[in-house]
C-alpha cells in the first residue's frame, strides 16, 4: 500500500457547469524514484493530470477521486491551499513549459532561489546564499556567481529552465513533474536540459513524471510510459514494450506517426489511419550511420511488397540540380542589419541578422532551411519575397531582381512564390471566411469573382477539405485543417516556387505527418520548387532533397541532404543531429 | 475499445466550437443597453409629448415634491421637472453622439495612418511625431479644453461638443492604433502582403473588421466621459445655456434648494449617474465580448 | 536607465513647447482680438486701440509669444487687462489650494481602491467580490459634483458635521482647516476611487493568471501569498499609470467642486477670469494646468523602470 510514491485513483476532472468530463477516470501509480512518461497530444488531458498532483488545478475545474502522495496525509485534492501549500516543493515539485513567463520578472534569480529554501526553512538562514550557488551550479549555469544577480530577461529560455528546475530540486522533492519542459526551447538546448533532468533527478533520488507530446524525447529519460488520449489513459508499458509492441491503436498511430524515418508502401509518412503497417522504429538508425543514406529505399523495399508509384525519390530530385540551366533563385552575398530605432538619444549597434548570404536554388529542387531560433531563416524568407529588402547583396527569383524590384515587379514575384506560415491560429484572418482567405491572392490579381470561386473550390478539394469549408470561420477548424486552408491560399495562384515557414511546428504530431504528406504530393502534382524552413532535422530529412543548415546570420554548411545527415562537416551540424530526438535513437539508448 | 474519433474523414478532429457570430449577451451588456434605451425613449418621446412645456411657469406650485400633477416635482419657477428631465436627455445625447463622431471620425484614422506608417523607413518619424502630437493633447483634459473654448468662443453647447471631442481623439488614435499594430503584426497579414494585396486594401478588409469590437468599446467609454464633461460645464454655466434644458444646469441651479427641497438635485442627478452607468456596462459587456485576450484563449 | 530618463525629460521639454504654442494660439490668435474680448462688443475702436497698445498687443504674435514665455521663465505670467492686476500671485497662491485638495484625494482614492481592488479580484467569485465590483460600477457613474451635492446634504445640512463650503488655510487654524477639507476631499476621492478599484482589481486578476504566480504556488506559497510576494508589485505597472491619468483628471474635476465649496483654487480662479473675459489671466492658468499635467505623466514616466527591471535595461 505504502510503497507507492504517488497514487492516482479514478481521476475524474469536470468543469464547472459543463456535463462531459475532460478527464475520465485516470488510475495511474509511480514507485518511489521511478521514472514515469506521460504521453499525449493536446487536449489529452496529460497536464490536468499532472496540475492536480500539485493541487493546482484552475478553480473552474471540478475534480473527483483521489491522489494520495507519500508522505502527504489525506487526498490531495480535497486538501486545503495551506496544506498543499507546505506540500509543494518539499514533497512534489514541478518544472511548466513556459520559461518565459514562469518567473517573476521584477525579481533577481537569487532571490526567486532563495525564497523557495526559504519557505520551507529547512536552510538555516545564513547558508542560504551558499545554498543558492551551489543550487546554480549544480544546474550548470555559465556564470552561476553573476546569474544570482541577473533577472529573468537578461538569461535566454534554457538557462532560465535551468534556474526552474534548481528552484524545483531546491528542497530535494520526493517527486519532480515536468510539463514539456523542453518543448520552448532549441533542439541542441533541449538535449542538454534534458540531460540535466536525468543527472538532478537521479542526484536527490526523486521520481520523475515527465509529461510530454514527444515519444523520442520520453525513450531517453523515463522507464515506464502512459499513453493517453482524449482525457483517458489508453495504454501503459515500459519504454520498450511501447515502442516495440504497442497494444493500442493511438498508441501505434502516434508511434507511426512520430518516425520520420519509416514511410508506407507509398514512400508517405505513416498516420492513425495508415499505423497497421508500420513495423516500429528500425534500430541501428540512427542519424550519424554510414548505412543513413539509403535507409528510405531500404525501408520502403522492405515494407511495400508492391512498389505502387515512385515517391520522387531523392535520385530523381537531385538531377535537377545538376542539369545546367540557370537557377531559379539565386541569393549572392546577402545581409541583413537591423538598427534599431529609437527617438532621439537611443541609438544601438545594428543587429547582424543575416551575414553574406549566398546560394541557389534550381527549378523543382526541394530546399530545406534548417536553423535554431535566431539563426536568421525567418529573416532569410522575408527577403525571398520581398516582404524585406536586404542591407547588401543581391536576390534574384526567376528573372525579378527582389532587392531592387518595383511593385510592379513585386506583384509578379508573388504570382509566382507563395508562402505557407508557422502559426495555424494566427496566418488566417479570424473575420473571414474561409472562401475569402483562400481567394484573396486572386483578388489582387483582379480575377472575376466566378473563376475566384472555381478556383477556391478545386484548391478545397486538392488539399482534402470539404467545399463546405467555403463558407465558415477559421475558428471552426482544427490546426491541421487551418494548416490546409493555408496551403490552398498559397497554392490558389499556381505559384512556382512554395515557400513554407516552419509549417508543422504548432502541429500534433499525428496531424504533422498528414500535412506533410499532402505537401509531398502538391510538390509533384504542381511541379513546384519548395523551399522548407524548419528547426526540425527529421522533416527536412523527409521532405528535402538539398540542406542549408545556419547559425547566427551565416550557413554553417549546405549540400544534398543524404550527404550532410551521413557526414556532417561542421561541428554544429554534428551536434544538431546528434541532439535532434530520433525514436530509433531513444530505443537504441533506452534498452 | 480502441476505437478513435476524429481518425476518420478528413483526418483531424474537428473542433467546431459553435458560431461564434452569434453575439453572446451578458448581463453588463443588457443592463447597460436598456439604461441607455430608456434616456433615448425619454428624448425621443420629449419630441412628441412632455407633460408640461419646458417654459410653462405655475408660481403658485413652486418647489414642489413628488405629486400626481408633477411626478419629479417642481422647480423655483414651477415648472416640471419631469419634463425638464425629458428636455435633457435630448442635449445629453446630442453631446455624446457630436464628441464621439468626432473623436472616431478623426481618432481613429489618426491611429490606423500612425500605425501604418511605422512600417516603413520613411515613416517611422512621421508616425513618431503623430502620436506625440497626440500625447499632447492627451494634456488638454475635456474639462480644461472645454472650458478654454468657452473663454474663447461664447459659452454654449457647441463649444461643448466640440471641445470633449476634440479630447477624446487621443483615446481612440491610441486604440486604434495599438489594434493596428497588433493586426498588422500577425501572420495574416504577412499572409495579405505575400499575395499583393496593398496598403488600402489591407487596411479596410484586414485591420478595419479586427478592430471595429475595440474602437466600439472605446466609443461607449468615450460617450460615458462626454456625458459626464457636459454636465460638469454645464454645472459650471460654460455648456448649455438658458433656458435649453441640461441637466447640469439643473442640478447647478438646484444648489440653492438643497435644504429645502433636496428633490430639485436628486433627478438630475440620478439621470447623469443612469446615463453614465449604461454607457460604462455596455462599454465593459463589449469588451468582454471583443477583447483580443479572451479571443485568444479556448485552444490549449 | 539614465538614457531613458534623459529622453523622457527631452520629450517633456518637447511637449511643453507645443503645449504652450497651442495655447497662446487658442487665445490670443484665433479669436482675433484680446482687447476686444476684454472690453466687451460694444467698444468703441479707440478704447481698444487704448488697451491694445497699453499692453502691446499691437505687435505681432511672434513677438508677444517670446515676451509671454519669457516672461513665465522668469515666474512672471503678465497683467490681467482686466483687473489690472498681476497674475502671478494669483496662481501662485491659488495653485497651492489646489494642490493641497488633488493631493490628498488622490492619496484616499488609493488607500481605498488597492485594498478593496485587491480583495475583489481575490473574492472574484464570492458575493463580496460581486458586490465590490457593482458599487464601484456604480461609484464610477457618480460625477463628483453630484457626490458633493450628496455629501452635503448628507454630512452638512441634515447632520451638521461639516460646513457646507469655505476654506481655511492651516495657517490660519488646522482644525478648521481639516474640518474643511473633508467634503471636497472625499467627493473628489469617491469617485476616483471607484475607478481605480476597477483597475486594481483587472490588474491583479490579470497577475493572478501569470505563471510566475504558478510558480510561486509550486514553491510552496499560498495563493494569496503568492499574490502578495510576486504578485502585487507586477500589477502596480498598470496602476500607476491609471493613478496619473487620474491625478490629471483630478486637477482639473477640482474646478467644480472648488466652485462648489466655494474654495479659492485654481480652478475657481479659471472659471473667473474666464466669466470675466479675462483672456491673459486664463492663458496663464491653463499653461499651469498643462504644465502640471506634463509633470505628472513625465512622473509616472519614470516610475516605470524603477518598479520595472526590463524598461530599466532596454536602453
Amino acid at each position: 500500500m505504502a510503497e507507492n510514491l504517488l497514487e492516482v485513483r479514478n481521476l475524474t476532472i469536470t468543469p464547472t457547469g459543463a456535463e462531459a468530463p475532460v478527464l475520465h477516470d485516470v488510475s495511474l501509480s509511480l514507485a518511489p524514484g521511478e521514472r514515469v512518461g506521460l504521453i499525449g497530444e493536446s487536449g489529452s488531458g496529460k497536464s490536468l493530470t499532472a496540475q492536480s498532483v500539485m493541487g493546482l488545478l484552475p478553480e473552474e475545474l471540478q475534480a473527483q477521486g483521489t491522489v494520495s502522495l507519500q508522505g502527504f496525509a489525506g487526498n490531495i485534492l480535497d486538501a486545503k491551499e495551506r496544506t498543499l501549500a507546505k506540500m509543494r516543493s518539499d514533497l512534489v515539485s514541478m518544472v511548466f513549459q513556459e520559461p518565459m513567463s514562469a518567473l517573476n520578472p521584477l525579481m533577481r534569480i537569487g532571490d526567486q532561489i532563495a525564497e523557495v529554501l526559504r519557505i520551507h526553512g529547512e536552510v538555516a538562514r545564513g547558508d542560504i546564499p551558499g545554498r543558492v550557488l551551489d543550487l546554480l551550479t549544480s544546474v550548470h549555469l555559465p556564470d552561476p556567481n553573476s546569474a544570482r544577480y541577473a533577472y529573468p530577461h537578461q538569461m535566454s529560455g534554457g538557462q532560465r529552465q535551468r534556474v526552474m528546475l534548481a528552484i524545483a530540486l531546491a528542497n530535494s522533492p520526493r517527486l519532480l513533474i515536468c510539463d514539456e519542459p523542453t518543448t520552448a526551447l532549441d533542439v541542441t538546448v533541449q538535449k542538454h536540459m534534458l540531460d540535466l533532468i536525468s543527472e538532478r533527478v537521479a542526484t536527490v533520488q526523486a521520481g520523475l513524471l515527465f509529461i510530454t507530446h514527444d515519444l523520442a524525447v520520453v525513450a531517453g529519460v523515463c522507464d515506464r510510459v502512459i499513453v493517453m488520449y482524449a482525457g483517458r489513459i489508453v495504454e501503459t508499458g515500459s519504454v520498450t514494450q511501447i515502442f516495440t509492441d504497442p497494444q493500442h491503436e493511438y498508441t501505434r498511430g502516434l508511434l507511426a506517426s512520430s518516425d520520420l524515418d519509416a514511410t508506407d508502401a507509398h514512400g508517405k509518412l505513416f498516420t492513425l489511419k495508415t499505423a497497421l503497417s508500420y513495423a516500429g522504429p528500425v534500430d541501428g538508425a540512427g542519424p550519424i550511420d554510414e548505412a543513413g543514406s539509403d535507409d528510405e529505399d531500404e525501408q520502403s523495399a522492405a515494407d511495400g511488397p508492391a512498389d505502387v508509384r515512385e515517391p520522387a525519390p531523392a535520385s530523381a530530385r537531385e538531377t535537377s540540380t545538376g542539369d545546367g540551366s540557370a537557377p531559379l533563385i539565386d541569393v549572392s552575398g546577402v545581409s541583413k542589419h537591423f538598427r534599431s530605432r529609437g527617438l532621439l538619444l537611443r541609438r544601438r549597434s545594428p543587429v547582424r541578422a543575416l551575414d553574406d548570404i549566398t546560394f541557389s536554388v534550381a527549378s523543382g529542387q526541394r530546399l530545406g532551411i534548417v536553423g535554431e531560433s535566431g539563426s536568421g531563416k525567418s529573416t532569410l524568407l522575408n527577403l525571398l519575397s520581398g516582404l524585406d529588402r536586404p542591407t547588401a547583396g543581391r536576390v534574384r527569383v526567376g528573372d525579378i531582381r527582389v532587392e531592387s524590384a518595383s511593385s510592379s515587379a513585386l506583384r509578379s514575384l508573388r504570382d509566382d512564390l507563395q508562402i505557407v506560415f508557422q502559426d495555424p491560429f494566427a496566418s488566417l484572418d479570424p473575420r473571414m471566411r474561409v472562401e475569402d482567405i483562400v481567394s484573396e491572392p486572386l483578388v489582387a490579381r483582379g480575377t472575376a469573382r466566378e473563376e475566384r470561386l472555381a478556383r477556391v473550390e478545386e484548391m478545397l478539394l486538392a488539399v482534402d477539405l470539404d467545399t463546405k469549408a467555403m463558407r465558415r470561420y477559421p475558428h471552426q477548424f482544427s490546426g491541421g485543417q487551418r494548416q490546409r486552408i493555408s496551403i490552398a491560399r498559397a497554392l490558389v495562384t499556381r505559384p512556382q516556387i512554395l515557400v513554407a515557414d516552419e509549417p508543422v511546428s504548432a502541429l500534433d504530431v499525428s496531424v504533422r505527418s498528414q500535412v506533410l504528406n499532402l505537401l509531398t504530393d502538391l510538390v509533384d502534382d504542381y511541379a513546384l520548387t519548395l523551399l522548407f524552413v524548419s528547426h526540425d532535422l527529421g522533416v527536412v530529412k523527409h521532405l528535402c532533397s538539398d540542406v542549408i543548415v545556419m547559425k547566427d546570420g551565416h550557413i554553417v554548411e549546405s549540400g544534398s541532404t543524404e550527404d550532410i545527415y551521413a557526414h556532417p562537416r561542421e561541428e554544429y551540424t554534428r551536434s544538431l543531429i546528434a541532439a535532434t530526438p530520433s525514436l530509433a535513437g531513444a530505443l537504441a539508448s533506452a534498452t | 475499445m480502441s476505437e478513435i474519433p476524429g481518425t476518420t474523414s478528413a483526418g483531424d478532429a474537428s473542433v467546431d466550437r459553435g458560431s461564434r457570430t452569434k453575439l453572446r449577451l451578458n448581463a453588463s451588456m443588457i443592463i447597460g443597453a436598456i439604461l441607455i434605451l430608456l434616456i433615448v425613449a425619454l428624448a425621443l418621446v420629449s419630441f412628441v409629448w412632455t407633460p408640461y412645456g419646458p417654459s410653462a411657469v405655475d408660481p403658485a406650485a413652486r418647489l414642489q415634491p413628488s405629486s400626481p400633477e408633477h411626478p419629479f416635482g417642481t422647480d423655483k419657477f414651477g415648472r416640471d421637472t419631469l419634463t425638464w428631465i425629458m428636455y435633457g436627455a435630448r442635449i445629453t445625447l446630442m453631446v455624446g453622439i457630436v464628441a464621439v463622431g468626432i473623436a472616431v471620425l478623426i481618432g481613429t484614422p489618426i491611429g490606423i495612418i500612425a500605425a501604418v506608417f511605422a512600417q516603413y523607413p520613411w515613416g517611422v518619424w512621421l508616425s513618431a511625431v503623430i502620436m506625440r502630437a497626440n500625447d499632447i493633447l492627451l494634456a488638454f483634459p475635456a474639462l480644461l479644453l472645454a472650458i478654454v473654448f468657452a473663454a474663447v468662443y461664447q459659452p454654449g453647447t457647441g463649444p461643448a461638443m466640440v471641445a470633449v471631442g476634440i479630447a477624446a481623439i487621443p483615446g481612440f488614435a491610441r486604440v486604434a492604433r495599438s489594434g493596428t499594430m497588433q493586426v498588422l503584426g500577425s501572420e495574416y497579414v504577412r499572409a495579405a502582403k505575400a499575395s499583393n494585396r496593398t496598403a488600402p486594401a489591407i487596411a479596410i478588409v484586414h485591420v478595419l473588421p479586427n478592430i471595429a469590437g475595440m474602437v466600439i468599446v472605446q466609443a461607449s467609454v468615450a460617450f460615458a466621459i462626454s456625458v459626464l464633461a457636459e454636465a460638469g460645464l454645464s454645472f459650471l454655466g460654460l455648456g448649455t445655456q438658458a433656458p435649453v434644458p441640461s441637466w447640469g444646469r439643473m442640478l447647478q441651479e438646484s444648489q440653492q434648494f438643497l435644504s429645502t427641497q433636496p428633490l430639485l438635485a436628486l433627478w438630475p442627478g440620478l439621470f447623469i449617474a443612469l446615463a453614465v452607468l449604461g454607457f460604462n456596462l455596455l462599454g465593459d459587456g463589449l469588451r468582454d465580448r471583443f477583447d483580443p485576450k479572451m479571443e485568444a484563449r479556448g485552444n490549449g | 536607465m539614465i538614457t531613458y530618463v534623459a529622453s523622457r525629460a527631452i520629450q517633456f521639454v518637447l511637449a511643453l513647447i507645443v503645449a504652450s504654442v497651442v495655447v497662446f494660439a487658442l487665445m490670443s490668435i484665433l479669436p482675433g482680438n484680446a482687447a476686444q474680448v476684454a472690453l466687451g462688443t460694444n467698444a468703441t475702436p479707440d478704447a481698444v486701440a487704448a488697451l491694445e497698445a497699453q499692453y502691446g498687443l499691437d505687435q505681432p504674435p511672434i513677438i508677444r509669444y517670446v515676451n509671454w514665455v519669457v516672461g513665465m521663465l522668469g515666474g512672471d505670467f503678465g497683467t490681467s487687462y482686466v483687473t489690472g492686476a498681476a497674475i502671478t500671485p494669483v496662481i501662485v497662491g491659488s495653485v497651492q489650494v489646489t494642490a493641497i485638495l488633488v493631493i490628498a484625494a488622490i492619496v484616499l482614492a488609493i488607500v481605498i481602491a488597492v485594498p478593496l481592488g485587491t480583495f475583489a479580484a481575490l473574492e472574484q467569485r464570492n458575493w463580496i467580490g460581486v458586490t465590490i465590483s457593482a458599487l464601484s460600477q456604480i461609484g464610477i457613474a457618480v460625477p463628483n459634483f453630484l457626490a458633493a451635492i450628496i455629501l452635503v446634504i448628507i454630512f452638512s445640512l441634515t447632520l451638521g458635521w461639516f460646513p457646507s463650503q469655505g476654506w481655511m488655510a492651516p495657517v490660519e487654524g488646522f482644525g478648521g482647516f481639516l474640518l474643511r477639507l473633508v467634503l471636497p476631499v472625499v467627493s473628489l476621492a469617491l469617485v476616483q476611487a471607484a475607478i481605480l478599484t476597477r483597475y486594481v482589481r483587472s490588474a491583479v486578476l490579470d497577475v493572478m493568471r501569470e505563471d510566475y504566480i504558478r510558480t510561486a504556488r509550486a514553491k510552496g506559497l499560498t495563493r494569496t501569498k503568492a499574490l502578495f510576494v510576486h504578485g502585487l508589485r507586477n500589477a502596480a505597472i498598470p496602476v500607476i499609470t491609471v493613478a496619473g491619468v487620474q491625478l490629471a483628471t483630478l486637477l482639473v474635476g477640482a474646478v467644480i467642486i472648488e466652485q462648489i465649496f466655494v474654495i479659492p483654487g485654481i480652478g475657481s480662479e479659471l472659471v473667473r477670469a474666464v466669466a470675466n473675459r479675462d483672456l491673459v489671466t486664463v492663458q496663464g492658468i491653463v499653461m499651469v494646468l498643462v504644465l502640471l499635467v506634463l509633470i505628472i505623466n513625465l512622473i509616472v514616466d519614470v516610475l516605470y523602470p524603477i518598479v520595472d527591471p526590463r524598461i530599466r535595461n532596454a536602453s
